[in-house]
């Protein structure tokens, strides 16, 4: 049987938004963790929490509030109509902007995690041959916790692929533009569709499990390999 | 000001730890920066380099300012180079690539023959094609001399670089120091809180204790001080410059000729005419009023009390010797009991006879 052409359609939307997000998440995680990681702000812990917040908010909630945020009314929607983007709400970039907040603490706490096993002593030797703050990150910090963000990219990607509560608040289910492989098989499992909803369904599965046989390998390989200064 | 000083005061507070030094280095040689675990040596090389926030500083360095009320230049731009107490290579790249990280960051841009000379003079160019986990420790810490040297320093700071390592790696690795020493034109700030390494090493002496500074000067001069706060107790003594001026084969000895005398020492190969640096512990000197020709004790040296000082150890005190000969003068410490001292009525002034037991060449 395979997939349908709106199978395809859905598993190539699904794609194409995690990758945006995934790409996204990592120029915009990236500051946030290391902002987590080094500072000793009274911030840190709100800052904090608020990142993980979509750990344990049920997604209908936070979808809730994003759909009034990019609303004609909410802060978002006023920003995006100021600068001439309309309202995102049941667009693809709506569902791009909602996936940011969704798996924002996915991409975050790996690199955080990477950040502060690093410790400063790296960065204070790379100071001292002369690497400037910049110059450090991406000699230093960039190469030595690598795992972190590779780490962070694939359960970026593989958890915006999971997504389904958030955008069905977002985005609905308009083919070609918001309707995911969730969504879709939620659509067969409606319809009676069993079979068809087996096919995406299976397929799902078994990308989840390749996904994280192929992250935990790579980090039994990575734990076996030192980081930092020395060994 | 000379310009060629390191003008260095700081001022930091901890809840458990404060800082208060302002103080000049001389900008030639090796400095050591001696004292007890906790008097704030490490805080002070840390502040040098800028790793270290504090809440007053001011470092000029060779008439640069580095650091005052408006200037703070970050670590990496200060011509300095940082030798870490641990290893501190960066454990993703080969040694190679770690000396090269230091050479294509220096500035001004070095002598093209600089590379090949440091690896030379730190023997590792066998090692290059290794990673930091595949060397040793006292392979680890040549190549981050190695690498220090190479980002062309006007000032090396070194952490106790050799207090990672057993005693046969630190043995390995002071030869290296002391070439760095005679071949670089470099002034070097050593942190230290083991004597002996400072004996052979420092030219000048800072002593720290509890935060403060407790002593500074030339080597020979600080350690002939009394008053050393941490008390140096078996370790006390005094290190006299001299040179080989005989061998005498028969009885494997060699004189060793210093400002204010002559000593008979083990000979340890050394040519006449080589400047070597020999060490007198305080508790291997005793005094007698009268020059006793049936002693065991090769070395007796005329000389003049200068000052007698209580030890930490009541039973003890410690008398400064001058000695004074053809070539100048110096001076010794003596550790003796407080009942040898009263017999013989030790005061400033008096004549007495300095018996030297032993005293090593440190190198």
């Amino acid at each position: 049987m395979g997939f349908s052409d709106t199978d395809w359609t859905a598993i190539w939307l699904t794609l194409r938004l995690a990758s945006t997000v995934t790409v996204l998440l990592l120029l915009i995680g990236t500051p946030i963790a290391w902002w987590l990681a080094k500072s000793r702000s009274r911030w840190k812990g709100p800052v904090g929490a608020l990142v993980a917040m979509p750990l344990v908010l049920p997604p209908s909630v936070l979808g809730f509030y994003l759909l009034l945020a990019m609303g004609p009314g909410g802060p978002i929607g006023q920003l995006t109509q100021a600068l001439g983007l309309g309202i995102l709400s049941f667009t693809f970039w709506g569902l791009v902007i909602a996936s940011l907040f969704y798996s924002l603490p996915f991409v975050v706490q790996p690199i955080q995690n990477a950040i502060e096993a690093l410790g400063e002593r790296p960065l204070e030797v790379a100071a001292t041959l002369r690497a400037g703050p910049w110059d450090r990150f991406f000699t230093v910090v960039v190469p030595q916790a690598r795992p972190g963000f590779i780490s962070a990219a694939i359960l970026g990607f593989a958890h915006t692929v999971g997504e389904f509560g958030v955008i069905l608040m977002i985005g609905g289910n308009i083919p070609g533009e918001t309707r995911v492989v969730s969504v879709q098989i939620y659509d067969y499992v409606e319809m009676l569709e069993y079979d068809r909803a087996h096919w995406l369904a299976g397929a799902m599965l078994l990308f989840s499990f390749a996904v994280l046989l192929g992250l935990y390998l790579f980090r039994q390989r990575r734990s076996r390999a030192g980081i930092g200064v020395g060994a | 000001m000379a310009v060629s000083d390191i003008c260095a005061g700081f001022r930091l507070s901890f809840p458990d730890f404060s800082l208060d030094i302002d103080t000049r280095i001389p900008a030639r040689g090796i400095t050591a920066i001696f004292g007890q675990s906790g008097s704030g040596k490490t805080t002070l090389l840390r502040c040098i380099a800028g790793l270290q926030q504090c809440e007053w500083g001011r470092l000029v360095v060779r008439g640069e300012t580095w650091q005052g009320e408006r200037i703070f230049l970050p670590t990496h731009r200060r011509p300095l180079g940082y030798v870490f107490q641990e290893s501190s290579l960066l454990a993703h790249l080969s040694a190679e690539d770690n000396l090269q990280y230091a050479l294509r960051r220096a500035r001004p841009v070095p002598p093209r023959d600089l590379y090949w000379r440091v690896v030379a003079l730190m023997g590792i160019g066998p090692l290059l094609q290794r990673y930091p986990q595949q060397l040793s420790g006292g392979e680890r810490q040549r190549v981050a001399i190695a690498r220090a040297l190479l980002v062309s320093p006007q000032l090396l700071l070194m952490d106790e670089p050799l207090a990672s390592l057993d005693a046969a790696r630190k043995r390995e690795i002071l030869p290296y120091l002391e070439r760095l020493r005679s071949e670089f034109e470099l002034p070097i700030l050593y942190v230290s809180h083991s004597i002996d390494e400072v004996a052979r090493l420092a030219d000048h002496l800072l002593v720290l204790d509890r935060g403060r500074l407790a002593a500074s000067g030339a080597l020979a001069e600080v350690l002939g001080r009394l008053d050393l706060p941490p008390g140096l107790g078996e370790d006390t003594g005094v290190v006299l410059e001299g040179r080989v001026v005989e061998r005498d084969a028969r009885w494997g000895l060699a004189r060793v000729a210093f400002a204010g005398g002559e000593l008979w020492l083990r000979d340890s190969g050394d040519a006449p005419g080589q400047h070597l640096r020999v060490r007198v512990l305080a508790r291997d000197v005793s005094l007698a009023l009268a020059s006793h020709g049936d002693t065991s004790i090769l070395n007796r040296l005329p000389a003049t009390v200068a000052e007698v000082a209580p030890d930490a150890d009541s039973a003890l005190v410690l008398v400064r010797l001058r000695l004074e000969g053809e070539e100048g003068e110096s001076g010794i410490v003596a550790r003796l009991t407080r009942r040898s001292a009263d017999h013989l009525q030790l005061v400033s002034g008096k004549k007495v006879w300095a018996q030297i037991k032993s005293a090593a060449i440190v190198k």
